[in-house]
């Protein structure tokens, strides 16, 4: 058993055929990552306990004759910004270099119910703001497939592992990229489910407007499979849809013929290089496989790094206001009244990327600005989440870049944040919108850095995007 | 210039961010220059567009049934707190007697 290489469907025969025992594939997973994070630094810290445990409740299920579960004895890595109970929940800030959660996100409930078998807690950029994963207040993590460059952000940790082997599957957070991005940068399937798709309960807040929890796999099915897993209503998430979940991985029977896909002359104007020979390659493959494509336009792309960035900030400003001192672990030593304890500890506890955000923020929604930035921006959000909602009347599917270049290197874009929003420009105009998207890889540039084909489709649709990405993984 | 240092201290205290002056000129500058790309936003015409606040495509029922359950405890919820006390978040002084 090559322990990088395990899928779902392998561990689950394994298990069945008694080849090993869910409690050795833990305790073998827990070793391999132990031993491989010091390349990566991808994981925060490894929850041996909670997952040996969870391992032998497996065994015990299989020896009872009773299911298992669709992700029995899976080794699952999980961002550190989903709460999870006794294992600390740090964000990748010092605020919350102490923080125990009294309670697990309902992902986690669901993933843990499948008998998935959490390894630890990934890095990521701090509170989940960055494209890089380079403001972390743990250091950064490098990509496995390059290690001097960045694994893209903010869940660059949970790409990571599963790029590297050292967990089969993942599910980190995307707010406008966040799952995407990295998954491209390292090579590995990511996906943004629609909004609401997956409850959020448990997930730390940055922009509840736009907050997702995703998966992170090597092969469609896997995260179609993780994705089914902890999708669907959740009471504890008043966001939460009620839609019905379909079996995903049962549609992913390679037939994409006559499927009309669109792709949007806005984002291929600026694209360059071996990003868009790779994509333009891709979008090939697919017409092979009987798709039509046909160019659409989305009009307001030039103006979404701007929508995105006033409503993410505003929202951030509010959502981490509750780091103030009173409550999450951290206070600071030097505050002796109320007013200089908020200030103090606020100071000594973010980073710089998390002041930034919470500044601008505070700025598009103060007095006089709030209609100027804050209004303005919602209302080309409803331009932007019409452009898709009209290209949708003409195609099933939109097919894009995910990132303008593969994975740069570390400290390249540190000192340039506008530079840094930038580089989201293909990513976020789903997230505003609302709408399924995922990244899966397209091949790798000359160098040998990954790159990814991003799929776009209807709320509710991941079915459409899941077959399309696992009917062009099949042609690899 | 888009931002001043002054109103960049004012949005700091309405954030309660205390900040050195090193990180206000760095954050007046980085302010500056992302402010200016939002100006983008002029370019676009959105007269007669409602705002969107949140990405609805479902009315209808939100609302869980108020069924009781055990609620998380006093203990639970105070262990991550820098300072409890007699089952309370205890802060510095904020009026004097």
């Amino acid at each position: 058993m090559d322990i990088a290489t395990l899928t779902i469907d392998r561990v689950r025969a394994g298990l069945l055929a008694r080849e090993f025992s869910a409690a050795e594939l833990a305790g073998e997973a827990l070793r391999f990552a132990a031993a491989e994070n010091p390349r990566t630094n991808a994981y925060l810290r490894l929850c041996e306990e909670r997952a040996l445990d969870q391992a032998r409740r497996v065994d015990q299920a299989l020896a009872r004759g009773e299911d298992p579960g669709p992700l029995a004895g899976v080794p699952v890595a999980v961002k550190d910004v989903i709460v999870t109970r006794g294992v600390t929940t740090t964000c990748a800030s010092r605020l919350l270099e102490n923080y125990v959660p009294p309670y697990d996100a309902t992902a986690i409930v669901k993933l843990e119910a499948a008998g998935g078998v959490i390894l630890g807690k990934t890095n990521c950029d701090e509170f989940a703001m960055g494209s890089s994963n380079e403001n972390s207040a743990y250091g950064v993590v490098r990509n496995p497939v390059a290690p001097d460059r960045v694994p893209g952000g903010s869940s660059g940790g949970s790409a990571a592992v599963v790029a590297q082997g050292t967990a089969v599957v993942s599910l980190g957070s995307d707010t406008g990229g966040s799952v995407r991005q990295p998954a491209s940068f390292c090579g590995v399937v990511g996906i943004t489910p629609t909004y609401g798709r997956v409850s959020r309960y448990g997930l730390t807040a940055y922009a509840s407007s736009l907050d997702h929890i995703g998966p992170f796999a090597r092969s469609v099915k896997d995260a179609a499979v993780l994705l089914g897993v902890i999708a669907g209503h959740d009471p504890h998430d008043a966001t939460s849809a009620a839609a019905p979940v379909p079996d995903y991985s049962a549609h992913l029977d390679g037939n994409v013929k006559g499927l009309k896909l669109g792709l949007p002359l806005e984002y291929l104007k600026h694209l360059t290089g071996e990003s868009r020979d790779l994509l333009l390659k891709a979008v090939d493959v697919l017409k092979r496989l009987g798709c039509e494509v046909r160019e659409i336009s989305l009009p307001a792309t030039d103006y979404a790094i701007a929508c995105y960035y006033i409503i993410a900030t505003a929202e951030a400003s509010s959502n981490l206001a509750r780091y103030d001192g009173v409550r999450y672990t951290m206070r600071a030593a030097s505050a002796a009244t109320l007013s200089g304890m908020y200030r103090e500890t606020r100071g000594e506890g973010f980073g710089a990327e998390c002041k930034r955000r919470i500044m601008l923020g505070t700025y598009v929604l103060s007095a006089g600005y709030y209609d100027a930035y804050y209004l303005k921006a919602q209302k080309v959000r409803t331009l932007i989440a019409r452009d898709f909602a009209n290209a949708f009347q003409q195609v099933d599917a939109v097919v894009a870049p995910v990132s303008p270049f593969p994975a740069f290197k570390l400290g390249e874009k540190m000192d340039d944040p506008l530079a840094m929003y930038l580089s989201d420009i293909y990513t976020i105009t789903g997230s505003l919108a609302g709408i399924p998207c995922m990244s899966v890889p397209c091949g790798r540039t000359g160098d040998g850095l990954p790159v990814g084909m991003q799929i776009l489709t209807r709320h509710f649709d991941e079915t459409t995007m899941l077959k399309l990405a696992d009917a062009y993984e099949r042609t690899n | 210039m888009k931002i001043t240092e002054k109103e960049v201290r004012y949005v700091a205290g309405l954030a309660n961010l205390r900040l050195s002056d090193e990180e206000i000129a760095r954050l007046r500058q980085d302010l500056d220059g992302i402010l200016e790309h939002m100006d983008k936003l002029n370019e676009i015409d959105t007269s007669g567009v409602e705002p969107m606040a949140q990405v609805l495509f479902e009315g209808g029922d939100t609302l869980r049934p108020d069924v009781p359950h055990e609620p998380l405890g006093s203990h639970s919820a105070l262990a991550n707190a820098p300072q409890p006390g007699n089952g309370y978040f205890k802060v510095p002084k904020v009026i004097e007697r």
